[in-house]
C-alpha cells in the first residue's frame, strides 16, 4: 500500500521540480489561507468515517456502511478528476472536453492489472488467459497485456499511457496554436474516437463488456470491508497530496505563467515565454492526475468499461467545476462532491429528473454563477464585510477568481 | 336427410354459377379448360404436373392467374361443386372469391373453412410454376414483364423455352427484350450447341451481360471436363465481366458515399451558418435534428391516411417547430453569453440534455418508425449489379436544394445581408443602423430550422429516437471545421469528401475502424491547417 502512495505522488509531481525553487514563502503560500483547513477537515472526515466503519457495531447510530465507504470513495476520485479539469480550465483556460478519455485509461491499466489477478478462477479457469479472450477463442495472451500482473508496472502504466496520450495530443495542438473552441471539439473526437475503439472487441480490452469480476489487489480481498475502508483512505490521501501539489504549482513563477498564457496568450509569448511548452506540460500534470485517480476508481467500484469514455462524461467533470467554481482548486472538489451527491440522490428518487435537473444546472451555473459557488461565497462574504468592516484583505482564492473570469 | 340437402345445395350453386358463367365474363375459360381445371382438383400431387403442363400448353395469358394464385398456395376449391377459388387475406379476414374474377369485383363467398380443400402444391411443381408464368408472360404486352420473364427464364433453360423464344425473338420490337432474349439464346447455346465453334461465339457473345446467371454458367465452363477452346473463351469472358462488375461497385460505393455525405451536409449546414457565420456553438444542434425527425413523426400521427403527402407537411412544420426552439433558445440563453464562447458550449450542452429527457418522457425512450412514402421506397435499377435506392437517391438532391436555397438566403436576400455584415464586423454593423439582436436571433433561427429539416430526412433512412441527434454532432462538427469555418462551399466540399472517404474506408477497415480513421485524420489536419480546408481570408478572418 505504500508503495502505492509513493509511486503515484512521485509521478504526479515529476514534472514541476523546475519551478520549485521560487523559496520565498513557498511554504506559506502552498499551504494557503484555505488548502491547510481543507486538507485537515478531508483527512479527519475520512478517518472518523472508516472509524465508524471498522469499529463500531452495525447497531450504532453512528455507523458507517461499507456502501457509502465505498461511495465517498468513488465521489473522492470524481474530485480528483474535477481538480485535473480545473487546473487547465480554470487556470489555462484549455477546456477539455476529452478528460474521461484520461481518467478511464487509468482505469483500464488498473482494470488489467486486476485481471490478471484473477488468475485460473475465472469462469472458463484458464490459468493466464482472463475471460474474454477464452470466450474469443485467443490464444496467448496479446502484447499488450505482458506485464500487467505486475502491481508496479500496472500502476507505471496508468499514469504513463494517458501521459503519453495527452504530450502527443497537447504537443500537436499547442504547437499548432488550436485554441479555445476548437480544441475542445479537437478533445471531444478524440474521446469519442477512443470510445469507438474500445468498443471492439479486436482491441483486447473486452469489448462492450469492459473489464469486471476482480477478485483481489495485492492478494487483498476486494470484497472485504478493511480492504474498501483502505481504498477509501488511500483516495483520500491521494487527493490531498494532488490537491496540495496543485496549489504549489499554480502558486509558483510557473503558475504565474500560466495565468498570463490563459489571459492574454499572444502577450505572454511576444514576452519571450515559449507558451506551448507551459500549455503541454500542464496538460499532461492534469491527464496524470486523471489516470490516477481512474487507477482508484476501478477497484471501488469494481467495472471499467467503454461507457466511460463517452463524450457526455467528459462534460458533465466541467458542470462539477464550473458549480464548484473554476479557477478555484477547492471549488472544483466541492462542486464534484456536491454533483455527484445531487445524482446519486436523484437517481434513487427520480430517475427521469435527473438529467432535467443536470440540464438545468448547465444552463444556470453559466448564466447566473459565472464563478461558481465559490464565487458567491466570496461576494456574500465582501458584502458582509464591506457593511461591517471596509478593510481591504483580499485573499488569495477571491483574487484568482477574478483573473478566472476571462 | 341431411345429405339430401348438401345435395341441394352442391346443385343450386352448381347452376348458378353456370348461368353465372354463361352470363357475361369473357374470362371465364372455355368448356374444355374447364374440364381440365376440374381434373386438377381430382388429381393427387404427383399426378397434377402433367395437367398443368396441358393446361399451360392450350392457354395464353387468361390463365396467369391460376399459375400465381396455386404459386403462392392460396388456390382452394369448393368441396361441392370444385369450382376453383382464390383465397385472399384482407384486414386480417380470410375470404374466397372465385378465381378468375377480377380482385376489384365485390363477390366474397362467405364461407368457412369446412367448404373448401386447398389445392396442394409442392417445391418440384413450384419450380415448373415459375417457369411456366415467365413463359406466359414473354408474351405480355408490358416491356418490363417480358423482360423480367426472360429473365427469370435464364435460371432454366430448355429446348422447347428456346425454341419459344427463338420464336419471339424475330416479332419483338423493343431493344432491351430483344438484347434480354439474345442472352437467353446465347447461354443455352454457349452450354449445349455442339460444336465448339458454336460454343466460343455464344461465349463471346456473352462478355457484355451482367447477369448472374451468366457468371455461373461461365464459372461452370471454366472447370475441368470441357474442351480448351471454351474454357479459354469462358475464362476471358469471364474476366471482362468480372472488371465491369468491380467497376459497378466502384459506382455503388460511390454513390454510397454521396448519400452519406449528403446526410453529412444536410447535419452541418445549420451548424455551418451557427457556428460559422455567428461563431456560436451549439451543441443542442443535435436536439434541433431530432426534433424535426419528431416533427414528422407527429406529422404522420396526424394524417395517417396521407402519409405520401406528409412529408410536404413534415418540411415546413419541422423548419418551424426546430426554428422557434432555435430562436427561444438564442433569445433566453445565448444572448446573454455573447463572447463567452466556452460557456455557450456549456449552457448550450445542458439544453440539449434538457431536450432530450423531454423527449424521452413524452415519446418514450424507445425508437419509433417513420414510414417511408412509396413514392420514395424502391429502387432504379440500372443493371443487374447496380441498382440506387431511391430514398437516398431523393436526399441527395434534397441535400443539394437545401444548401443552394441556403447560398441564396444569405446571399441576395436582405437578411443575408445583415447576417454577413453582422458576422464581418458586429460593431460597425450595430453602427450602420444593423439590429444586431434580431440578425442575430433570425441566424440562429434559420441553422436551427435547417436542421430540423435534416431531421426529416434522417426520419426516411434511420429511427427516430432520443439519441438521433448525438450520433450527428460529432460527426457535424468535425465536417465544419474541416471545411473551414464560416465557408458554406467549405462545408459542402468537407461533406462528400468525408462521406466518400468512410464508404470506401469501409470494405477495408470495417465500419467502426473507418469512422476511427476519419476522425484521427480530422484531428491530424486542424494541426495541419487549424482554419480548415478553404480558411477565410482578409479582415474578417481576425
Amino acid at each position: 500500500m505504500n508503495l502505492l502512495t509513493q509511486l503515484l505522488s512521485s509521478s504526479s509531481k515529476h514534472d514541476l521540480s523546475q519551478e520549485a525553487s521560487s523559496k520565498d514563502e513557498s511554504g506559506k503560500r502552498a499551504f494557503g489561507k484555505h488548502t491547510a483547513p481543507f486538507v485537515v477537515l478531508l483527512l479527519a472526515v475520512t478517518l472518523l468515517a472508516s472509524a465508524a466503519n471498522l469499529f463500531l457495531p452495525e447497531s450504532s447510530a453512528l455507523y458507517v456502511s461499507t456502501y457509502t465507504i465505498t461511495l465517498l470513495g468513488k465521489y473522492l476520485c470524481y474530485a480528483m478528476l474535477a481538480l485535473a479539469v480545473d487546473v487547465i480550465w480554470g487556470y489555462c483556460g484549455i477546456l477539455s472536453l476529452g478528460h474521461g478519455a484520461f481518467f478511464a485509461l487509468g482505469g483500464y491499466a488498473m482494470g488489467m492489472y486486476l485481471m490478471r489477478q484473477i488468475g485460473d478462477r475465472g469462469v472458463y479457469g484458464h490459468p493466464t488467459l482472463p475471460d474474454f479472450m477464452v470466450f474469443l477463442d485467443w490464444q496467448e495472451l496479446p502484447w499488450f497485456w505482458l506485464g500487467m500482473d505486475q502491481f508496479w508496472f500496472a500502476m507505471i502504466m496508468a499514469v504513463f499511457v494517458p501521459g503519453v496520450l495527452a504530450f502527443v495530443f497537447g504537443w500537436l495542438a499547442f504547437r499548432s496554436r488550436v485554441t479555445g473552441v476548437y480544441l475542445s471539439i479537437m478533445t471531444q473526437a478524440l474521446t469519442y474516437a477512443l470510445l469507438l475503439s474500445f468498443f471492439r472487441n479486436e482491441m483486447g480490452f473486452g469489448g462492450n463488456n469492459g473489464l469486471t469480476d476482480f477478485k483481489e489487489i495485492l492478494g487483498f480481498d476486494l470484497q472485504s470491508d478493511a480492504t474498501r475502508v483502505s481504498l477509501f483512505v488511500i483516495t483520500a490521501i491521494m487527493l490531498s497530496l494532488v490537491f496540495v501539489s496543485s496549489h504549489y504549482i499554480l502558486k509558483s513563477r510557473l503558475g504565474k505563467v500560466v495565468l498570463a498564457v490563459r489571459d492574454g496568450e499572444s502577450r505572454a509569448r511576444f514576452l519571450g515565454y515559449r507558451t506551448q511548452n507551459y500549455k503541454v506540460w500542464l496538460f499532461v500534470y492534469s491527464a496524470v492526475i486523471a489516470g490516477v485517480a481512474g487507477a482508484l476508481y476501478v477497484p471501488q467500484v469494481g467495472i471499467i468499461n467503454p461507457g466511460e469514455f463517452s463524450p457526455i462524461n467528459s462534460i458533465e467533470i466541467v458542470i462539477w467545476v464550473a458549480v464548484g467554481g473554476r479557477g478555484t482548486l477547492i471549488g472544483a472538489i466541492i462542486g464534484a462532491l456536491l454533483v455527484n451527491y445531487a445524482k446519486t440522490r436523484f437517481t434513487a428518487i427520480l430517475p427521469e429528473a435527473w438529467l432535467f435537473a443536470l440540464g438545468a444546472l448547465f444552463v444556470l451555473v453559466t448564466l447566473y454563477l459565472p464563478k461558481g459557488l465559490m464565487g458567491l461565497y466570496d461576494q456574500l462574504k465582501s458584502k458582509y464585510r464591506s457593511a461591517s468592516d471596509a478593510s481591504p484583505d483580499s485573499n488569495d482564492i477571491s483574487s484568482t477568481n477574478k483573473e478566472a473570469n476571462q | 336427410m341431411k345429405n339430401f340437402l348438401v345435395f341441394c345445395g352442391a346443385l343450386f350453386l352448381l347452376f348458378s354459377t353456370a348461368i353465372h358463367a354463361d352470363s357475361s365474363d369473357p374470362t371465364t375459360p372455355s368448356s374444355s379448360m374447364e374440364a381440365m381445371l376440374v381434373e386438377l382438383t381430382k388429381v393427387s400431387l404427383k399426378k397434377s404436373l402433367p395437367v398443368l403442363k396441358k393446361i399451360e400448353h392450350e392457354s395464353s395469358e387468361e390463365m396467369l392467374p391460376l399459375f400465381s394464385t396455386l404459386l403462392s398456395g392460396n388456390l382452394y376449391y369448393l368441396k361441392s361443386d370444385r369450382s376453383l377459388l382464390a383465397r385472399v387475406k384482407q384486414d386480417g379476414k380470410t375470404e374466397y372469391r372465385p378465381l378468375f374474377d377480377s380482385p376489384t369485383a365485390n363477390n366474397a363467398l362467405t364461407l368457412s373453412k369446412r367448404d373448401v380443400k386447398k389445392v396442394k402444391v409442392n417445391n418440384k411443381l413450384r419450380k415448373y410454376l415459375r417457369g411456366a408464368i415467365a413463359r406466359i408472360q414473354l408474351t405480355s404486352k408490358d416491356i418490363a414483364k417480358r423482360q423480367a420473364a426472360v429473365r427469370s427464364l435464364l435460371s432454366s433453360l430448355d429446348s422447347d423455352t428456346i425454341e419459344h423464344i427463338h420464336q419471339l425473338r424475330s416479332q419483338e420490337k423493343n431493344s432491351s427484350v430483344k438484347n434480354m432474349m439474345d442472352v437467353a439464346l446465347n447461354l443455352y447455346s454457349a452450354e449445349n450447341a455442339t460444336s465448339d465453334v458454336a460454343r466460343v461465339s455464344a461465349i463471346r457473345h456473352l462478355e457484355g451481360s451482367l447477369e448472374n446467371d451468366v457468371r455461373n454458367l461461365l464459372t461452370k465452363l471454366t472447370k475441368d471436363g470441357q474442351s480448351e477452346p471454351v474454357r479459354q473463351a469462358a475464362l476471358s469472358a469471364l474476366k471482362s465481366i468480372d472488371q465491369q462488375v468491380n467497376r459497378y461497385a466502384l459506382v455503388d460505393q460511390l454513390f454510397f458515399g454521396l448519400s452519406l455525405g449528403s446526410v453529412l451536409l444536410l447535419a452541418s449546414i445549420g451548424l455551418a451558418i451557427t457556428f460559422g457565420v455567428m461563431g456560436v456553438i451549439n451543441m443542442a444542434h443535435g436536439e434541433m435534428i431530432m426534433l424535426g425527425a419528431y416533427t414528422t413523426y407527429v406529422v404522420q400521427l396526424l394524417m395517417p391516411n396521407h402519409i405520401d403527402y406528409s412529408i410536404w407537411v413534415a418540411i415546413p412544420a419541422a423548419f418551424l417547430v426546430s426554428g422557434l426552439m432555435g430562436v427561444a433558445i438564442e433569445r433566453g440563453v445565448i444572448r446573454h453569453l455573447h463572447g463567452r464562447p466556452l460557456e455557450t458550449l456549456l449552457a448550450t450542452f445542458g439544453i440539449s440534455l434538457i431536450l432530450q429527457q423531454l423527449v424521452r418522457s413524452i415519446f418514450s425512450p424507445l425508437n419509433r418508425q417513420v414510414s417511408t412514402p412509396s413514392w420514395m421506397s424502391g429502387s432504379v435499377e440500372i443493371n443487374p449489379v447496380l441498382s440506387l435506392t431511391l430514398n437516398r437517391l431523393y436526399i441527395l438532391a434534397f441535400a443539394l436544394l437545401v444548401f443552394f436555397a441556403l447560398l441564396f438566403i444569405l446571399k441576395k436576400t436582405s437578411l443575408g445581408l445583415n447576417v454577413r455584415a453582422v458576422s464581418q464586423n458586429r460593431n460597425m454593423a450595430r453602427a450602420m443602423g444593423v439590429k444586431t439582436a434580431w440578425v442575430d436571433a433570425m441566424t440562429f433561427g434559420l441553422g436551427s430550422g435547417i436542421a430540423g429539416i435534416a431531421g426529416v430526412a434522417l426520419s426516411q433512412l434511420t429511427n427516430v429516437g432520443p439519441n438521433l441527434g448525438q450520433a450527428y454532432i460529432i460527426d457535424s462538427f468535425m465536417v465544419v471545421v474541416f471545411g473551414g469555418v464560416g465557408n458554406l462551399f467549405g462545408t459542402l466540399v468537407a461533406a462528400f469528401s468525408l462521406g466518400i472517404a468512410t464508404k470506401f474506408l469501409e470494405p477495408v477497415t470495417g465500419a467502426v475502424l473507418a469512422a476511427i480513421t476519419v476522425l484521427i485524420f480530422i484531428i491530424l489536419f486542424i494541426q495541419k491547417r487549424p482554419k480548415g480546408l478553404f480558411p477565410q481570408k482578409g479582415r474578417a478572418a481576425e
